[in-house]
């Protein structure tokens, strides 16, 4: 769908690595490109036509977003991406809240923005961190989830969509459950959010984290929302400009409230811009409209290439357009190494989930990741080469 | 080069590589080392008796590139005086970093001279030159 409006399709790369960044759209450039060459200003107390204008456009991205998720704008703020929106979760929120004992629920497929902030929170103040097991398919279930609660579950922080597996975890059922047992539920939304549709004000989340550049839009920048009571008791962990109301000689200071608090400095703004203009761009299209034809996408796929012996997927139940896989017997960064003979961009690797190993008891993948932009001459292509990957030592060496 | 040659000692080289798996020893010089640009992962292990490099081990995970040329290199440098352990070190970095090298002593390792049009995977050729220097630096230690 939409391929005339990704000007980098023309270049002929079949591009499946949307789990690592996406494509932009023309629209989304030029939304940023007109910030830079037409009114090019800070926000907050600019008095001049530009800053006006630049003003408006940013805070009326936080409408933008609310209309997106169904969130109150007011507590979408905007971060350079969910590693940081993440990381202000667990220090500015999480450290103040949770004592040494709380028992914070992970897994083995999460990324690394959502482990490494809990380990070293960990180390800091004594929470402990803990892996609720996966199942046969290496999906993160409901059930498991709550037969790993115990009384000192404070934290259940888990991806909507896993990045490697890219199983949707059951965020309703979870949320509900969470909700129930005054358990704090964090949501990492960085593979869901540019995929399937999302509601936050019924969805029992807490925090919920996801960046720009994984949805067509720009990186460097993102967006953390929460309920606005959490915000309100979260800290800020930037200071500086744009964010107080004043500070004096005696130590003395005030903050801005939520969510100008969090934004310390001048922030992205051509970004923010430019985030706006994706988000108006996938609402156009349709998220529900998108998750579908992914699915079909994937589906074609997996019956393309049920015949040939020689490939390994491990994902083949997940309701998303990743796949993982490898071609038996050799290693992950060759196969890549050999699409890429093919302009077919794909990833190898561990894809920042280091710990899924202990699961799946095989370090890298090849991993597809589809967006609504591939269509089914890619996925021909595709198949085509891995069909014929006995070749493929002809082709890298 | 043919490249049917060129092909096939890498292939070999990556299917069957020379002293693939550690041993617990303690007399070894031990260093485990991942390229930054790419997924590679291997451990290194090495002896050296009276300034002569006896034996070198490896084992670990890494793509074609790195494991055939762990697995030629080590061929070459087991043997071998330490100073020209280095100096076969130092001229095959010069040759995956296109610069001017002595080509009489790379003798097999001459198979990677081409690695640099594929600038992506010249980290990985220099995966085990990187180990065996990080392992010599300790050596002095
Ligand atoms: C599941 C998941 N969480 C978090 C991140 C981190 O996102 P960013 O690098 O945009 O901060 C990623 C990106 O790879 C991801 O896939």
């Amino acid at each position: 769908m939409n391929r005339e409006d990704f000007p980098m399709l023309e270049s002929g790369v079949i591009y499946f690595d949307n789990g690592a960044t996406t494509l932009k759209p023309k629209s989304v450039v030029d939304a940023m490109n007109k910030y830079y060459l037409e009114h090019t200003s800070n926000i907050h107390r600019g008095d001049y036509d530009a800053a006006i204008k630049t003003n408006e456009l940013y805070d009326n991205v936080r409408n933008i977003v609310g209309e997106f998720i169904n969130c109150d704008p007011t507590t979408c703020i905007f971060t350079s991406g969910t590693t940081m929106s993440l990381n202000m979760v667990v220090f500015g929120y999480m450290k103040k809240h949770l004592k040494k004992g709380d028992e914070v629920l992970l897994n083995k497929a999460e990324h690394a923005s959502n482990v490494l902030p809990w380990i070293k929170l960990s180390e800091e103040i004594g929470i402990i961190v803990k892996y609720v097991p996966l199942d046969d398919d290496y999906e993160l279930t409901f059930d498991n989830i709550v037969k790993s609660v115990t009384e000192k579950t404070k934290v259940i922080s888990l991806a909507h969509i896993s990045n490697v597996v890219g199983d949707v975890r059951d965020i309703k059922s979870i949320g509900e459950f969470c909700h129930k047992n005054n358990i704090l539920f964090n949501v990492d939304g960085a593979q869901s959010i540019p995929h399937i549709k999302m509601d936050f004000k019924n969805s029992n989340i807490d925090f919920l984290s996801f960046s720009g550049h994984k949805m067509c839009g720009p990186t460097g920048v993102g967006v953390l929302v929460g309920k606005r009571e959490l915000l309100e008791e979260m800290e800020a962990i930037i200071f500086g400009g744009g964010m107080n109301s004043y500070f004096e000689e005696d130590n003395s200071y005030e903050l801005k409230t939520v969510p100008t608090k969090f934004e310390a400095g001048t922030t992205a703004i051509a970004e923010v811009i430019g985030l706006g203009a994706t988000i108006k761009y996938l609402m156009g299209i349709g998220m529900d409209k998108i998750h579908e034809y992914e699915i079909l996408l994937k589906n074609y796929f997996l019956d393309a290439v049920k015949d040939i012996p020689n490939l390994i997927i491990y994902n083949k139940n997940s309701d998303s357009g990743i796949v993982a896989l490898n071609v038996d017997g050799v290693f992950a960064q060759d196969t890549s190494v050999y699409l890429n003979h093919y302009k077919i961009a794909v990833r190898a690797g561990n894809h920042c989930a280091k710990m899924l190993k202990d699961e799946i008891k095989i370090k890298n993948t090849v991993r597809v990741s589809m967006y609504f932009y591939n269509n089914y001459e890619d996925i021909d292509k595709l198949v085509e080469a891995l069909r014929n990957s006995k070749d493929i030592f002809k082709v890298v060496l | 080069m043919d490249e049917n040659l060129r092909r096939e000692i890498i292939l070999d080289n990556y299917q069957e590589p020379m002293n693939r798996g550690l041993i617990s020893d303690d007399s070894y010089l031990k260093v485990n080392t991942s390229s930054e640009s790419c997924i590679d992962n291997l451990d290194f292990m090495m002896k050296i008796e009276e300034g002569i490099v006896k034996d070198i081990r490896f084992d670990g995970e890494a793509c074609a590139i790195s494991t055939s040329a762990t697995s030629i290199m080590i061929r070459s440098l087991i043997g071998k005086k330490v100073e020209d352990v280095k100096e076969i070190l130092s001229n095959y970095q010069k040759m995956i970093n296109e610069e001017e090298y002595n080509k009489e002593i790379l003798e097999e390792l001459n198979v990677y001279d081409t690695i640099c049009k594929q600038p992506n995977r010249k980290n990985c050729a220099l995966l085990p030159s990187v180990a065996v220097s990080k392992m010599l630096g300790e050596l002095g230690k």
